[in-house]
């Protein structure tokens, strides 16, 4: 039998400048959930975060391991770090919706320090200044040539969802990105 | 480049984000295997076209990817208003004319 083992898309690869640095995040559980509004109240609890229902904004559990990123009005995508299964954990819910886990279809790419917004800025045409995009604000955009999805995990911390065969590309720009940051800042 | 406002994220939005699809307000028949060509034409090819106001389909792929509605004046490319899918087409005024 041949050895299936799973690698990841950024293994190794990491950039730190005076400015920013990039790090492939560590794999983790992903959730594309859809459902009606009379729907969101029986998901949120099993899923235990509550659904953001406004545009732009982001819900995290108690833990703090699992959050749901606002993506439209009936669409969210749920990340876990901490090693759940939102999957199943939807499946509880009896209220329709629709749970495609997607995993494997998106990598992560964080972007921190003080030139992670410059950074972005050079692929990403959304205003992603602290007054209209705080900590916790997150949309599905564009990063150069590609869709993403950006989540303002802290003040001066982004994550970068992005499709797997994209993530190379998202990572190579990225790093031309910071490159920049790091002169202008 | 333009800002267009998605009436879903209740905010302005690059264009890029955005991708046309059409003229607005064209209902589907509802008999479609029984008319004739020229009335599947008429429905399926024909489009207004105008010069001026023109209502539109529009679809923030890369956001929200929800299909709205605008009304766009096609020669000075503004847009006067955008509205959700499904609502009635606003009665736009000449004054409000870009």
């Amino acid at each position: 039998m041949a050895d299936a083992s799973r690698a990841h898309p950024l293994a190794g690869r990491k950039v730190a400048n005076s400015a920013v640095t990039l790090t492939p995040a560590e794999p983790a559980a992903r959730l594309s959930l859809r459902a009606r509004p009379d729907g969101i109240a029986a998901l949120s609890k099993a899923l235990g975060v509550k659904l953001p229902a406004a545009p732009k904004t982001s819900a995290t559990s108690k833990s703090g391991a699992r959050v749901a990123l606002w993506l439209g009005p009936d669409e969210w995508l749920v990340i876990d770090t901490g090693g759940g299964d939102p999957a199943a954990d939807c499946a509880k819910a009896t209220a329709l919706h629709s749970a495609v886990d997607i995993s494997h279809r998106n990598t992560a790419i964080m972007v921190e320090g003080k030139g992670a917004e410059a950074t972005l800025s050079a692929g990403c045409p959304q205003d992603l200044s602290r007054a209209v995009f705080p900590v916790g604000a997150c949309s599905r955009t564009i990063l150069g040539k590609i869709e993403v999805v950006v989540w303002r995990t802290g003040e001066t911390a982004f994550r970068v969802e992005c499709w797997r065969s994209f993530s190379t590309y998202a990572f190579d720009f990225l790093e031309e990105a910071a490159r920049d940051a790091a002169i202008a800042a | 480049m333009l800002l267009i406002h998605c009436p879903y994220c209740e905010e302005d939005r690059p264009e890029l984000e955005f991708r046309n699809a059409g003229e607005a307000h064209i209902a589907r028949p509802e008999n479609i295997a029984e008319i004739s060509d020229e009335e599947f034409a008429q429905f399926f090819f024909i489009r207004s076209n105008p010069k001026g106001l023109i209502y539109e389909r529009w679809r923030h792929i890369h956001g929200c990817a929800r299909f709205f509605n605008a009304v766009r004046d096609s020669v000075s490319d503004k847009f006067l208003m955008t509205y959700k899918a499904g609502e009635k087409r606003p009665a736009v005024k000449a004054g409000e004319k870009a």
